[in-house]
């Protein structure tokens, strides 16, 4: 099968199963699996959270021995960040910046299928340490030593896993670059480009800079547990300190990987809704590149307490509180978009608006988080599990939902189930909040996190939680039953442009689109491109 | 209510009123069912950390009424439903300056405060107490290093391990209930809060913490000390506290130490100084007569314990 042959016959081309779906090299369809990949492993990670909420239902082991519980909280993490946020939002490139930007596919096709074949890999070997003597890593996702290193063979298993992955991401990114920076259609200036595609461009120099770093804290990590080095071991001249220096060099712009597509989203979907062109463009673009410069110097606030001297102290506040103010310019933006809008709150809209507000109270409890005499009190306690689940959970994860709601008929051709989703919609909109709000008041009543028990002072939130918890679970199973009834089983054909208002190469494709996205490259109508009529 | 206490021997009488202060004390600063803020804590610094939460929580609120408020009342006004025709603009200059601009004064005034504040938190200079806090997997030890000035001897370390009780109850299947599990003083549920053996320091008295950690990385945390740092083998780090008030005052581990991380606390009995002196002569004391009766033995002398 080579790609020439399925160009110039495309569409008549007939692969086998096998050939479609492991050998592809065809953007959409690995976008496919980039999505189908991370919608399985939400399921495998909420389960763990689901597991964690019952055994903090009550205080009192009932469920599991501690040590099970702290193999939970880690796997919990590395599940979602590494098997859900980052593959979704890495199917979600595969699928969009080719039609957004007017190319056939993307740059590096094969590459592409690496990229993906490899995480199944990872999670494999991730996953399997559940089933070894001594049980899966349980030192939190972070995996700070000495304490990681008191673990089994597992740890081994745990380090391949994660440089796997970041060279899944690395090639991932690698191709979104190359694609970007080449595959542009004649007329697509880059201050053309939908916003989803700049913040992807600027997300994949991150992760290319960033997961290097991560291999090579966990390579460190590797040695010193198997090979006898001591680059983290005080008693060997060591530091264990530095692991966390490194860890959160890639950890902090990791975050904003993370949550940058998640922006771009949000900058197409409010728009559209709105029936008003996206306010600030340009500002939007900068403040996104503003943020990435900064998440590079801001890494120490993760380490507050570590007993850092004061002057590294009041600088990383600094640097700290300054990436609120782009933050803050991306929000303003948001709403004075919607200000003398049109507006109309299809589903799509509903999460992108659920978003704005539960990403800026994660900003907020961010900001109180930086001030260090107030993060002596926060650091390590349920005030931060409720600040990083409000922006990956209410952030990344609702931007995502909001992303397949905007283009799944796109992509299927058919209409979802708007009752559906629309109880999908506001039936996790509520749990969500009943899950992580209450936890901002046990973390200030002085719980800590990653305890698998409380004293009863605790119990009354804890329980609440674990309501929401559960019932934000159950509520993602609509989300599969909206999606196979859109892609197998609906009979409402989309049309090639889904809503009213949506400007962008993609709506100028049929729905669903063609295999290959445009064989020849498209006659850029400027007036049909969110940000082709651009002046300022 | 230090001074009933300033001139009186140890009497039971004085005793039982001594553990009716610490239930006052403790029921006001331990974490109670459906909490939802900080405690203003039991130091200066403690008072200072509380303003700085509650004016950087305040002026969130403020961001979000005006932010949230925007959005809603466009989400009414500026409905397709209701007519609503859009405008095409998507640029103003002085908007776009004002709200970069206007954010960064709001940091600065936010940024000054705790600048401030940091620099008093770490000026551990002019301390009378010295106490070395060392994390094991799954206790706290605490060594008297110095006391007004000079170095304490002959007073072994505090071991403070989970109280009995609470280590009963914490177990798989233990078929006890952790509501069961109460100080009988005071009445408080102390499930997982309460030690075998507490660190005793005086009030009013600036104590120098010197922390680090024997196995792994723990935290040593009293949240109504605002004092919170990392305890890291290897590394000696120190944090200091100046309470004013007598009464136990409960922390935990906050750092992820391996299966027991939720069962190691920290309590801190703060007693009136002139008790405190006693506590700690009776203290070396005894560590003194045990040195003695050892060394006067007949037979061959035990091997020296390693944690003396």
């Amino acid at each position: 099968m080579s790609s020439t042959a399925q160009a110039t016959h495309y569409g008549e081309h007939h692969q086998s199963f096998f050939e479609r779906w492991f050998m592809s090299t065809n953007h959409k369809d690995i976008g496919t699996l980039y999505l189908s990949f991370s919608f399985l492993m939400l399921f495998v990670g909420g389960s763990f959270a689901m597991l964690i909420r019952a055994e903090l239902f009550e205080p009192g082991m009932q469920l599991m021995q501690p040590y099970f519980f702290n193999e939970l909280t880690g796997m919990h993490g590395l599940v979602m960040i590494f098997g859900v946020i980052m593959p979704a939002f890495v199917g979600l490139a595969n699928w969009m910046i080719p039609m957004q930007i007017g190319a056939p596919d993307m740059a590096l096709p094969r590459l592409n299928n690496l990229s993906f074949w490899l995480l199944p890999f990872a999670f494999i070997l991730l996953l399997s340490t559940f089933l070894m003597p001594g049980g899966a890593p349980a030192a939190g996702w972070t995996n700070y030593p000495p304490l990681v290193l008191q673990m089994g063979d597992s740890a081994a298993f745990l380090i391949f896993a994660i440089h796997i992955m970041g060279i899944s991401s690395i090639l991932g990114s690698i191709n979104i670059i190359a694609t970007i920076l080449n595959l542009r259609a004649p007329g697509m200036d880059l201050l053309k480009m939908p916003m989803f595609c700049w913040s992807w461009l600027i997300t994949s120099f991150l992760v290319i800079t960033v997961m290097p770093v991560l291999a090579g804290a966990v390579t460190m990590l590797l040695f010193d547990r198997f090979f006898g080095t001591n680059f983290f071991n005080a008693a060997g001249g060591g530091d264990p300190i530095m692991y966390q220096h490194v860890f959160w060099f890639f950890g902090h712009p990791e975050v904003y990987i993370m949550i940058l597509p998640a922006f771009g989203i949000v900058s197409e979907i409010v728009p559209t809704f709105s029936r008003k062109p996206l306010f600030g463009y340009k500002a939007m673009v900068y403040a996104i590149a503003c943020i990435a410069f900064l998440s590079f110097i801001v890494w120490s606030h993760h380490m507050f307490t570590v007993g850092l001297p004061l002057g590294g102290e009041v600088v990383f506040m600094y640097t700290t509180m300054l990436i609120a103010v782009p933050t803050g310019v991306k929000i303003f933006n948001w709403v004075t978009t919607m200000w003398k809008g049109s507006l109309s709150f299809e589903v799509p809209m509903l999460w992108a608006i659920a978003f704005i507000v539960l990403f800026s109270i994660g900003g907020f409890s961010g900001v109180m988080m930086a001030l260090v005499p107030a993060d002596f009190q926060y650091n390590q306690t349920y005030f931060i599990v409720a600040h990083f689940h409000y922006v990956l959970v209410g952030g990344a994860l609702f931007s995502i939902i909001g992303a397949v709601y905007y283009w799944l008929p796109k992509w299927s051709g058919h209409m979802y189930s708007n009752f559906w989703a629309k109880l999908h919609f506001w039936s996790s909109a509520i749990s969500v909040n009943v899950l992580f709000f209450p936890q901002h008041f046990l973390g200030l009543a002085g719980m800590p996190r990653r305890i698998p028990d409380y004293n009863v002072a605790f119990a009354d939130w804890n329980m609440v939680s674990s309501i929401g918890g559960f019932w934000f679970g159950a509520t993602q199973l609509i989300f599969v039953g909206v999606v196979i009834h859109c892609v197998f089983f609906s009979r409402a054909k989309a049309a090639s442009k889904v809503w009213e208002h949506a400007y962008g190469l993609e709506w100028t494709l049929p729905s669903p689109a063609p295999h290959h996205s445009f064989t020849v490259p498209p006659v850029v109508d400027d007036s049909q491109l969110a940000h082709g009529t651009l002046t300022h | 209510m230090t001074m009933s206490f300033s001139n009186c021997k140890r009497l039971i009488g004085v005793g039982v009123a001594f553990g009716a202060l610490l239930a006052s004390v403790t029921a006001a600063a331990d974490p109670h069912p459906w909490q939802i803020n900080l405690d203003k804590g039991a130091t200066a610094i403690s008072h200072q950390v509380w303003n700085l939460h509650m004016a950087a929580f305040y002026v969130c609120l403020a961001l979000a009424v005006f932010v949230f408020g925007a959005m809603f009342i466009a989400m009414i006004r500026f409905r397709r439903s209701k007519g609503a025709v859009a405008e095409t603009w998507s640029h103003n200059t002085l908007l776009e300056v004002a709200w970069t601009v206007v954010p960064v004064l709001i940091l600065i005034g936010l940024a000054t405060p705790a600048t401030i504040l940091t620099r008093e938190i770490y000026n551990t200079t002019g301390s009378q107490m010295t106490v070395k806090v060392t994390g094991y997997q799954w206790l706290w030890r605490y060594d008297y290093i110095s006391y007004e000035g000079k170095p304490v001897k002959h007073v072994k370390p505090v071991w403070s391990r989970l109280a009995w009780d609470s280590n009963a109850a914490r177990q798989l299947d233990s078929g006890i209930s952790p509501y069961s599990v109460v100080d009988k003083n005071t009445g408080l549920h102390d499930y997982l809060l309460d030690v075998t053996h507490p660190l005793v320091i005086p009030a009013g008295v600036k104590v120098r913490f010197l922390i680090t950690g024997a196995d792994v990385i723990h935290g040593w945390w009293v949240p109504d000390f605002a004092v919170k740092r990392n305890a890291i083998p290897g590394i000696m780090n120190d944090v200091w506290a100046k309470v004013d008030k007598p009464g136990v005052y409960r922390g935990q581990c906050y750092v992820l130490c391996g299966q027991d991380h939720s069962a190691m606390p920290v309590v801190v009995k703060v007693l009136p100084r002139d008790q405190f002196n006693t506590w700690l002569a009776e203290r070396r004391n005894a560590a003194v007569l045990d040195k003695a009766s050892r060394t006067a033995q007949a037979t061959p002398p035990k091997p020296t314990p390693t944690k003396g």
